[in-house]
């Protein structure tokens, strides 16, 4: 798993990807910290954290698009799956690799923090869960990622796909509240509320820690992972 | 050493491989030989385990491909028909790269110079993979088979984009790694199985058509019964004198090799040497044999007679 952490790690830096994406990232996010914190005067981060999960949904995919996509067109996954590791470690690998740039473009909420404690006080205890909350949503939005791109050999394909599901993870929450105006609907609209990672994200901006929703994220990271797993798994016996 | 037992790959309705059966011993350089599309790629992609089996059994170093795929795994270079490498990475960094994912025991550093050394491309080690010609991108296909120094090296046409001069470099390379490892090699070129391999096993249709020595398998359909003689002395005469004698089925003579001295083409009846003969009536009419050999095939006829599906007697043990 190392080895192809490291290689991962290595590959988003000398490409651009991790450039643009870091890039993007920060300048959207500065762009609302400064518009809302910094223009008028709060210390309140919940918007700037709303505004990271909505582009998190566009930006992730663009960092797990090329992870196994590209793999399969330039024959190299061949390499991999022939190499003594067990297909877990190659998935985790690039699962982790992934993860560590986006927990560095996550981690630019405490300069905002800092840069506020400057004019007034922070409250640090919330900005930490929202940092945790935030690492933990884009675990599993990584692996739903990490998924597509095994299933495809292009890019762009794994990139569309990719953000069309997390769009599709947003929706659910609109979903939801659609649903509710009908009382017969009570128990779909119970179900898209226990689905919707926007409602469950939206509590921990509020500065409500909620350990059933981490548990959550990190049940739907793991599952992706593992249907990630069956994907080479089944092509290797079809 | 590698066993495959009654190895079999069904793509929906189509068998690719259908119930192959050999063994490599160690230290044996086995080729492989077929024509595009007969199961070489699929056999050799079932043997490092990139894809399983329908059913059958491979065993590599005595371990199951498929029940243990780690350990197998671990006693395997494999150099895939297009070889696995990460443009964006230098020679050096890749090949590192594959030092840990084999998780390696040996010296980092004396290890990789070997190999670098070994195949020849420690001029390139800080370029990036995407800028090197065909054959360097080869060779270090080559070396990241050989980081780890696996016993068992599987290497699917190892010498595809090499100018000649590389091409034998690699044919001695291999050759002279086969002395300590096992290895199977698939090639287009029969010169080279016949160069560098102990044994040849053809594969057509995704069964095994013949499976022996180069030098026996030649021997077996080549004949003494068919020769050619460039003979001085008066054609006519010549070829009634060979029409005579016992058991020739047909002489010819369509090639005038020299001034007056021309070509004869004798095949006389399976089993019989006729080389006394023809002998005897040169010394009988004074003409002078300037040349006799008998048609030997090459492993290229061979090739062509058995993927072209024609019947050869190859005897006990080869044919299959």
């Amino acid at each position: 798993m190392g080895a192809i952490y490291r290689r991962e790690i290595g590959a988003f830096f000398t490409s651009s990807i991790a450039y643009v994406f870091l890039s993007v990232f920060y300048i959207i996010t500065g762009f609302f910290f400064f518009l809302v914190n910094l223009g008028n005067s709060s210390a309140d981060l919940s918007f700037v954290c709303l505004t990271m999960f909505i582009i998190s949904i566009l930006l992730i995919p663009l960092l797990t698009m090329r992870l196994f996509s590209e793999e399969k067109k330039q024959r190299t996954e061949q390499g991999l799956l022939t190499a003594p590791v067990p297909l877990t470690s190659i998935v985790l690998g690039k699962y982790f690799a992934a993860l560590t740039v986006y927990a560095i473009a996550a981690s630019i909420m405490f300069l905002y923090g800092v840069m506020l404690s400057l004019f007034g006080t922070v409250a640090w205890l919330t900005l930490l869960s929202n940092f945790i909350a935030l690492l933990f949503v884009g675990a599993a939005f990584i692996a739903v990622g990490l998924f597509i791109s095994a299933l495809t050999e292009n890019q762009v394909v794994a990139a569309i796909g990719g953000v069309a599901s997390l769009l599709a993870f947003l929706l659910v929450h609109f979903a939801a509240s659609l649903v509710g105006n009908y009382a017969s609907l009570g128990w779909l609209q119970s179900i898209l509320n226990f689905l919707s990672f926007y409602s469950r994200y939206y509590e921990f901006t509020c500065g409500i820690f909620n350990l059933s929703s981490v548990l959550f994220f990190v049940s739907v990271a793991v599952l992706f992972n593992f249907f990630t797993v069956r994907v080479f798994e089944k092509r290797r016996w079809s | 050493m590698i066993e495959v037992r009654n190895l079999t790959k069904h793509y929906g309705d189509k068998k690719a491989v259908n119930d192959i059966s050999f063994t490599v011993e160690d230290g044996e350089i086995l080729g492989f030989l077929g024509p595009n599309g007969a199961g070489k790629s699929t056999t050799m992609n079932m043997l490092t385990g990139y894809i399983s089996s329908t059913s059958g059994q491979v065993l590599i170093n005595g371990t199951d491909i498929l029940e243990d795929p780690i350990k197998a795994k671990a006693c395997i270079g494999y150099l895939p028909e297009i070889p696995p490498l990460y443009l964006d990475m230098t020679v050096k960094s890749y090949l590192n790269f594959v030092f840990d994912l084999k998780k390696c025991k040996l010296p980092r550093r004396s290890h990789l110079r070997d190999v670098l050394k070994l195949c020849k491309i420690d001029d390139v080690e800080n370029r990036l993979i995407k800028n090197l010609s065909k054959g360097y991108k080869q060779r270090v296909g080559l070396a990241q088979a050989l980081i780890g120094n696996p016993p068992v090296l599987i290497l699917d046409e190892p010498t595809v984009g090499l100018d000649p001069k590389q091409m034998v470099e690699i044919r001695t390379l291999i050759k002279k790694l086969g002395k300590n490892h096992t290895v199977i090699l698939s090639s287009h070129i029969l010169s080279e199985i016949q160069m560098v391999c102990d044994r040849v096993i053809i594969i057509n249709h995704g069964v095994v058509a013949a499976n022996d020595t180069a030098t026996r398998l030649s021997e077996k359909v080549s004949t003494d019964h068919r020769i050619i003689v460039r003979m001085e002395g008066e054609r006519v005469a010549i070829l009634q004198a060979i029409r005579a004698l016992d058991g020739i089925k047909y002489v010819r003579a369509d090639m005038e090799r020299e001034p007056g001295i021309w070509e004869y083409e004798i095949e006389a009846e399976p089993g019989r040497d006729i080389r006394r003969d023809i002998n005897r009536l040169a010394r009988e009419n004074e003409w002078n044999i300037l040349m006799l050999k008998t048609m030997e095939m090459t492993l290229e006829d061979i090739f062509l007679k058995i993927t072209m599906g024609e019947h050869i007697e190859l005897g006990k043990g080869a044919a299959k």
